[in-house]
């Protein structure tokens, strides 16, 4: 426990470990959007999602190899990925909308693991990282490093969630994405082509990740197989906000960005991804405790 | 010839087949011994995910709980453990004579099952009241986070993995570890055919169909739970233990606590079999490890794609499994006969 007395003796690292985790758990935030939509809307709990924010870096490196702006990588990988998220619906995802949620896991598990091994053989198997382009701000005397893409990141999350939420409330696919959420039949019978409002949403989803990997690859790193985390991530940041609560999400994202930053330096670095699992389970397990008192069961 | 006929002779073919294998096919007999833990794999998973409807992506955590600790005991019992692991094993300063070679496994394989299945009853006391995919998640969860820990862990070897025991050369140990597998096959197989034929058999399925109405009617459902993944996991343990010493080498997140291959492999091979079934896991396993070797011969560096692709093609469009399929198809021949029926039905109402 050597860290932590090193955190009591300079408080000033609090912050730095704060804001950090704040920065990076708004980027959590982003793919989490995307997780509450598809799951709230389509009922399908998407495991690809990890390997979709993967795939938005290496939209981003390949801009950078032609010599383009890296921050131009943000909306060309939303695009791209918006794309490739309508045709994987077309192709897979439409089967499986009104199957057993264990079939849709399993489902968009095959797709990840595929893509896994897809982005490997294209993009190859190194760690990769691009550089921003964008400088570093200090604070408190120079105590406290904060990089500027992050802070960038900070910002997107809320004004991407904010976007969001105004879609979702006034634009007409918009509301025809919360009929069909709130019940795909009626939906039908009015009218709504629920088959095109399920493609935009995972579409949407997709875009959303891929937002988020091109800031991801800006502010961290990225190789082929370090999706899981992501996936995981979000699936957490949803059940702690529940569906619906866009609000809720970015609470949640940042929380869990700040908790994984003083985690990962209390625990030593080699036992940070465990502790991002073990608290899933944790998270569960509270949530089952609680239902449980009132003899109702997470389902 | 009657359906139970049928069912008695494949028993007999493929016991004669197993007994056989040694002498039929010298050189494939690794692979063969594979075949039956993977069939053991398949067995366990569908026990909670076919019969009791309780879908597990994290059995694979009590596999890698055996596979350590029936390397840990069969080290322990002759030398320091935290010795041998940094030593990375093997060696000439660690030697393994016949007998005590064979008292490590005799020992070490019945506590795989144990540890196993204590782990199990933790665990599942904590995260059985979850029901459908929040157990799923929560099991995933479970998995990756045991491999991450266990790699954590120095007196197990860390990041850099355990070598079991070596053998002495006298011992022809390609032929033991078949026999071995043959075995824990054969006993997971008449162990579940037995379970699934007694009353607690129709409870787990009674927690499969409706969960409320299984408790509302006084069954216990979580105890029952917990029984259920402690058989599992007990199994799971000893082709675990059995599956390291073949391996001869133990990697924490490759071969231990692979959530990502064979975690999803148990539960492929029973779904492509046939969910809820006994012959289900049986025959999924066997066409399923035949895929997979093929797939990672010929397709190697694609062999993921076409898994991927594989999982979905099953789970979109085959997802009754071989043995559903063919119970569809021919309800005469596979499906459950009427007198099975009355009895299942008079069984259930005593």
């Amino acid at each position: 426990m050597d860290n932590l007395n090193l955190l009591i003796a300079a408080p000033i690292l609090n912050v730095q470990l704060l804001l950090d985790g704040l920065m990076i758990g708004a980027i959590f935030a982003l793919a989490a959007f995307g997780m509450a939509l598809v799951w709230g809307v389509m009922n399908i709990i998407n495991v690809a999602q990890g390997e979709f924010v993967i795939l938005g870096g290496y939209m981003t490196l390949l801009l950078v190899k032609y010599g383009l702006p890296p921050l131009l990588g943000i909306p060309f990988a939303a695009v791209t990925l918006f794309f490739l998220g309508w045709l994987l619906y077309r192709l897979i995802i439409w089967r499986i909308v009104d199957a057993d949620m264990f079939i849709s896991l399993l489902a968009t598990f095959g797709v990840s693991i595929m893509m896994q091994q897809l982005m490997n053989e294209i993009f190859g198997s190194d760690v990769r990282t691009a550089e921003s382009g964008l400088g570093m701000s200090y604070l408190f005397n120079n105590m406290v490093t904060v990089s500027q893409i992050k802070v960038l990141a900070f910002i997107l999350a809320f004004v991407i969630g904010l976007a969001l939420w105004l879609f979702l409330k006034r634009s007409r696919l918009g509301q025809a994405i919360r009929a069909t959420s709130q019940n795909p039949r009626a939906a039908r019978i009015l009218g709504i082509d629920t088959g095109r409002v399920y493609a935009a949403t995972y579409a949407i989803n997709a875009a959303l990740c891929g937002a988020a990997g091109a800031l991801v690859v800006m502010a961290w790193s990225i190789h082929p197989y370090a999706g899981l985390p992501y996936t995981v991530r979000s699936f957490m940041i949803v059940i702690m906000a529940g569906l619906g609560n866009l609000g809720g999400v970015i609470a949640a994202g940042l929380g869990l960005g700040a908790a994984e930053q003083f985690a990962g330096f209390l625990l030593g670095a080699e036992y940070q991804l465990a502790f991002v699992f073990l608290l899933l389970v944790a998270v569960l397990v509270w949530r089952q405790i609680n239902l449980a008192r009132k003899r109702q069961y997470l389902k | 010839m009657n359906r139970t006929t049928y069912h008695y002779l494949a028993i007999a073919a493929l016991a004669l087949l197993g007994l056989a294998a040694p002498y039929l096919f010298p050189a494939y007999l690794s692979q063969f011994s594979k075949l039956w833990l993977f069939i053991v794999l398949a067995l366990t998973w569908d026990l909670t995910g076919g019969q009791m409807g309780y879908n597990s992506f994290g059995n694979v955590v009590f596999f890698g709980v055996g596979m350590y600790a029936a390397a840990a005991v069969q080290v322990a019992l002759y030398y320091p453990l935290a010795a041998y692991t940094a030593a990375k094993g093997g060696g000439t300063e660690f030697i393994f004579n016949t007998s005590q070679f064979l008292t490590g496994l005799a020992a070490g394989l019945p506590a795989a099952g144990i540890l196993a299945a204590l782990t199990a009853v933790a665990l599942g006391l904590i995260i059985l009241g979850m029901r459908g995919h929040y157990f799923a998640i929560a099991t995933l969860g479970l998995a990756i986070a045991a491999g991450e820990l266990a790699s954590g862990w120095d007196l197990i070897g860390a990041g850099s993995g355990m070598v079991t025991p070596t053998p002495p050369d006298s011992l022809d140990t390609t032929t033991l570890f078949y026999y071995l597998s043959f075995a824990l096959a054969a006993l997971t197989f008449v162990f579940l055919a037995w379970l699934y034929s007694t009353r607690y058999g129709l409870a787990i399925n009674a927690i499969r169909d409706d969960e409320d109405k299984a408790e509302a009617m006084g069954h216990h459902t979580i105890r029952n739970k917990v029984i259920a993944w402690t058989i599992a996991a007990f199994f799971l343990g000893m082709a675990g233990g059995i599956f390291g010493n073949l391996s001869k080498f133990i990697d924490p997140i490759d071969v231990a606590f692979n959530g990502a291959e064979i975690g999803v492999w148990m539960i492929l091979m029973a779904i492509l079999g046939g969910k809820g079934t006994l012959w289900g896991p049986v025959i999924g396993a066997s066409v399923f490890y035949v895929m997979k070797e093929l797939f990672w011969t010929y397709l190697l560096g694609w062999q993921r794609v076409a898994l991927g692709l594989l999982i979905i093609l099953i789970v979109v469009f085959f997802p009754q499994g071989i043995v559903g399929w063919l119970k569809e198809r021919w309800p005469s021949r596979f499906g459950p006969t009427a007198a099975e029926m009355e009895a299942a039905d008079a069984k259930g109402e005593a």
